[in-house]
């Protein structure tokens, strides 16, 4: 069982936390938006070998957080606060 | 009788307790600290249980995790199928019965099965039972092989604990290692824990020669213990170490001698040392499976520990030095003992009793219940009633393996070795390849502490030595040898993998089955892999091993399981009220995770039940108990900004005070969730969501908030379990509220539909929000969830004048159906999007930004025969369409769907069914009438618009 750094509550298990996504997947706005470009914000995914940055929410807790782990051997490398990850 | 109970020694048992059970229905004696193992043994019973496939006699191999042969199904309050009877204590009353054995291990009726073992070979049952159809043969072939039988009946008598822990180092296994390792945490000053699977330290040290520090090994392991405890250090003897997870997380599991369940631990240590020592294996030699042929070291440890003598007339083969000490041993208490060594030079001397054989290997084992005699590769043959092997010993390296630990193939121990070490874990001992206790302690020293340490202890005693001659199976050896004893598998196994080019080590593995019974291979694996190695023309690091995975040994369910069986295995959301629900006789269901009254009036004819409280609602005034709906505020100064980025609907235009219906997008545009936003002041809203939806609502909110709004701009709490809400609604529910005297007007002009007011009742604060989901007038109170039980009996009492009725969840579906009312993810799926609801206005007319707003404008959004919210009603006298039904079409003469019915139900007050659907281009075909087919019966059906009852909505106001 992998321990996740929750920003607010420190070291966890994993089994609280859910994915949210690749971090830095950037919302454009507007009724307008290239249908290509809108396409890719809901479904293109990286899914990465090796350092991937994505979003996390402690369930416990509800802070949503970015963490960068390695996919292959899931060393946790850093975990921050969420803030404007989609944001354009 | 051979195999016999000497009359002293025996340092695990206490002779003054006699102990009686029952094997194979014969009672069976032995003393508190037997295992059923070493009592077998001591009773002389040669023939233990029966082998998977060929149903071959097996006896005791080992006496330790790695048996391979002797299983046992336990039964009793205790019951536990392939239990290894070396391991499983004896104790007083215990029933064992060996597997794969019908009537009993001795006189099995399947045991002809072995006559056919050249036509059944690896994975014979894949070419042999295709024609006519696998499926005719599979149930004889599955019920004549497998092991243990489960009781279907047996319940558990309690939940396992599971408890979790921290410590600064874990070590595993209380051998010389894991004691050695443990002093030194200790006298470093770090907090230890230490496991061990056997009743007792000592590991190897119970019954090989040592002296430690000047000190008999037995005294140093004594002190050594007492010294941990002393040092309130945790010691967990009956405990395996079964996994290593993802970041250095150990799962332990603890037995319990007194009939508790077994507990599981989760421990996080800073440091784990694995000092788990070796497993001894089998040499290859024709039918090496007999009774009465087992792990060297397991007959020393059945004479030192059980005061058990293995046999009389013993051969003691060995291609190592290990089994020297035991060939002493044995003829020192009286056996006759040759030891038959596969090495010609560089033995060690053997004890004046026993008779040493150089340069020669066994070739061939004779006996039919039991060994008889020996035949070596020269011809000789002597005549034996036991026969004791030491083929090498593989380190166990399970757990640093399953910790992604690379490991090394030793020449010189004919063995894999840790190899790159993995952060947080330190293997030493036999596990690292040590053999004297001095390289034990060393290693220790150096791989744990670090550097030259006065705490380390000192070998002063004899010291063991290995020289080992690798002894591996051989391709095109004469007659039958066994690799794996569990699942049968025999050096022409693996040699028919071969010619098949299952030559990859996991192809091998699945094909033949090899190490994939309940041992996991723990003798078989290697021997398996060298043989394929020497088959091939690769060395065995080239073959290399299989993925090592929990658990190392069978870890019972009821440990993982803990306290999540039952109720408590999903466990549901409950009423603050729900036994004033009860005592009202309350049907109760799980509705979207919360315990609910589905309705009132008891078990019996809920049908009608249900009918009356929707036709009363209509009638005078309805009670319902609304608080599970979600109540999730919204504070702070971009509140209006969020909901209305939240909502399809523009809700930032809302008036303090007012209440508005909108809906919830997801980003692809379907309709996520759908209710009523109250804005309480400026900077203040509640969203109402659907009871089943709110931890995925606040989760949403939350996301919004923290990305895009930033945490000082809004601020969000769920304040649903906070607050009861019950629901007064019908054409008298002012009536009954102006009853209660709230505090408030409740003036139409003061409080008109969608709007909320404020009260008090009994010193609370109460909400009122007259919002509707059931078409009439409706009220509802939200107070505090402990102080809601006088408001709901005052409203039920002051109720009975108006002859008001309490609904359930079912009645409260049939209102709102009357009135086209949807329930998400019920009457819409996962395509549904806000305007085929019929809500086309945001789409049309909103400038600013929301979630999921692109996703309506896309050519599938607008899409001219999309599936839309309908009404459908059937011809006169017929009866309710079934939900799910699909309304069909012909297209080139086939059915094809164009859409189906999401709730039906039969209206009391109508007096006829309603139901709602989703229809093909529905939203423009009200009047027309289609087919409706539901399990090859087709019916007709209206198509109409939702609303069934006072379409034009007097009744909000009456």
């Amino acid at each position: 069982m992998q321990l996740f750094p929750c920003p607010f509550c420190g070291p966890r298990d994993e089994t609280e936390f859910h994915y949210g996504g690749d971090a830095g997947n950037a919302r454009p706005d507007g009724a307008d938006v290239p249908i290509d470009r809108w396409a890719d914000y809901l479904y293109l995914r990286t899914n990465p070998k090796g350092t991937a940055r994505e979003i996390w929410v402690h369930m416990n807790c509800g802070e949503f957080f970015v963490m960068e782990r390695d996919t292959v051997t899931h060393k946790v490398l850093s975990s921050a606060a969420l803030g404007g990850e989609h944001v354009a | 009788m051979t195999a016999s109970r000497l009359a002293t020694g025996g340092s695990a048992i206490d002779r003054s307790r006699l102990i009686r059970f029952s094997f194979d229905g014969t009672t069976v004696q032995g003393f508190a600290g037997d295992t059923i193992a070493s009592a077998l043994l001591a009773g002389d019973v040669a023939v233990v249980g029966r082998s998977f496939k060929y149903h071959r006699p097996r006896g005791i191999w080992g006496a330790g995790v790695e048996e391979p042969n002797a299983l046992v199904d336990i039964g009793g309050s205790r019951a536990t199928p392939n239990t290894r009877a070396t391991t499983e204590p004896a104790r007083d009353g215990l029933v064992a019965k060996s597997v794969n054995a019908t009537p009993s291990a001795l006189a099995d009726r399947n045991a002809f099965l072995d006559r056919f073992a050249r036509f059944i070979p690896a994975a014979f049952y894949y070419k042999t039972f295709m024609w006519p159809d696998w499926h005719r043969f599979e149930p004889r072939i599955r019920a004549m092989a497998g092991l243990g039988t489960v009781d279907a009946d047996w319940t558990s008598p309690g939940m396992a604990d599971q408890i979790n822990h921290h410590c600064d180092v874990l070590v595993v296994g209380a051998g010389p290692a894991g004691l050695a390792a443990a002093r030194l945490a200790s006298g470093a000053g770090l907090t230890v824990t230490l496991v061990d699977d056997q009743q007792s330290p000592g590991g190897s040290l119970g019954h090989r020669a040592a002296e430690i520090d000047g000190k008999p090994a037995a005294v140093w392991v004594k002190e050594t213990i007492a010294g941990l405890a002393a040092g309130g250090h945790l010691i967990l003897p009956s405990t395996t170490a079964f996994g290593i997870y993802d970041h250095n997380l150990v799962g332990l599991n603890q037995r319990h001698l007194d009939g508790r369940p077994d507990t599981l631990w989760r421990v996080r240590p800073r440091q784990i040392v694995l000092a788990t020592g070796a497993i001894e294996r089998p040499l290859p030699f024709a039918n090496n499976d007999l009774p009465g042929i087992m792990s060297a070291d397991a007959a020393l440890a059945y004479l030192r520990r059980h005061a058990v003598l293995v046999g009389r007339r013993i051969i003691v083969a060995a291609n190592n030095d290990s089994a020297y000490e035991v060939a002493g041993a044995l003829a020192e208490v009286g056996a006759e003992v040759r030891l038959v060594d596969i090495r010609r030079d560089g033995t060690p001397a053997a004890a004046a009793n026993v008779r040493l054989i150089k340069g020669r290997s066994l070739a061939s084992a004779s006996g039919k219940l039991r060994v008889d005699g020996v035949t070596l590769d020269d011809g000789t043959r002597f005549d034996a009633d036991c026969v004791v092997v030491s083929g090498g010993w593989t380190p166990t390296i399970h757990l640093f393996g399953q910790a992604k630990g690379k490991l090394a193939w030793s020449d010189a121990r004919a063995a894999f070795l840790p190899g790159e070490p993995v952060g947080g874990i330190a293997v030493v001992g036999a596990a690292a390849g040590a053999v004297s206790l001095s390289e034990v302690f060393a290693g220790v020293e150096k791989a744990f502490a670090g550097k030259e340490n006065a705490a380390t202890p000192r070998s002063t005693g004899p010291e063991a030595t290995d020289g080992i001659l690798p002894a591996w199976p051989m391709p095109g050896s004469k007659g039958r040898i066994w690799i794996d004893y569990q699942n049968d598998v025999t050096v022409k196994d693996v040699e028919l993998a071969a010619r098949e080019n299952f030559v990859s080590v996991e192809h091998l593995k699945r094909y033949t089955t090899l190490g994939m019974a309940t041992d996991q291979g723990k003798t078989s694996n290697l021997p398996g892999l060298a043989l394929m190695a020497g088959i091939t023309g690769r060395t065995v690091p080239e073959v290399g091993t299989t993925t090592y995975r929990p658990p190392f040994t069978p870890v019972p369910l009821a440990s993982f399981a803990g306290a999540r069986v039952g109720e408590l295995m999903a466990p549901v959301r409950r009423l603050p009220l729900e036994n004033v629900h009860r005592a009202s006789g309350a049907v109760f269901q799980e509705y979207g995770g919360w315990l609910r009254p589905a309705h009132y009036g008891g078990n019996a004819d809920a049908e009608r039940s249900i009918a009356d409280e929707a036709r009363r609602a209509r009638q005078s005034v309805a009670l319902f108990d609304g608080s599970t709906l979600g109540k999730i505020e919204v504070i702070g100064p971009q509140a209006a900004a969020f909901v209305d980025f939240l909502y399809y609907n523009t809700m930032s235009t809302l008036k303090p005070g007012r209440c508005r219906y909108g809906f919830m997008l997801s980003e692809n545009g379907v309709v996520f969730d759908d209710g009523v936003l109250v804005r309480l002041d400026e900077h203040r809203f509640i969203v109402s969501c659907s009871s089943s939806h709110v931890a995925a609502v606040h989760a949403r909110l939350e996301e919004w908030r923290q990305d895009r709004f930033g945490r000082s701009a809004v601020y969000i709490h769920n304040a649903t379990p906070d607050m009861a809400t019950l629901t007064v609604s019908g054409p008298n529910a002012r009536k009954l509220l102006e009853k209660l005297h709230l505090g408030l007007s409740l003036d139409d002009a003061d409080l008109p539909h969608m709007a909320i007011g404020h009260g008090t009742y009994a010193g609370d604060e109460v909400r009122i929000a007259r919002v509707s989901f059931t078409g009439d007038r409706s009220y509802e109170i939200s107070i505090r969830a402990d102080h809601a039980e006088p408001l709901w009996a005052h409203l039920r009492e002051a109720g009975q004048a108006l002859d008001a009725i309490v609904i359930g969840l079912e009645a409260l579906m049939i209102l709102r159906a009357e009135k086209g009312f949807i329930v998400i993810g019920k009457d819409t799926d996962g395509t549904t999007l806000p305007h085929d609801l019929g809500v086309h206005g945001p789409r049309a007319k909103r400038k600013t930004e929301f979630v999921g707003r692109r996703s309506l404008f896309t050519e599938e959004a607008s899409r001219d025969n999309r599936m839309q919210l309908v009404g459908l009603a059937v011809p006169q006298g017929e009866a309710p369409l079934p939900t799910g039904a699909h309304g069909i079409k012909r297209i080139d003469g086939r059915l094809r769907s164009q859409g189906f019915v999401t709730s039906s139900y039969q209206s009391p007050t109508l007096g006829r069914p309603v139901a709602l659907g989703l229809i093909e281009r529905g939203a423009t075909r009200h009047g027309e009438t289609i087919d409706i087919q539901y399990l090859g019966k087709i019916s007709k059906a209206t198509i109409t618009a939702p609303c069934a009852f006072d379409p034009a909505g007097d009744r909000l106001h009456a």
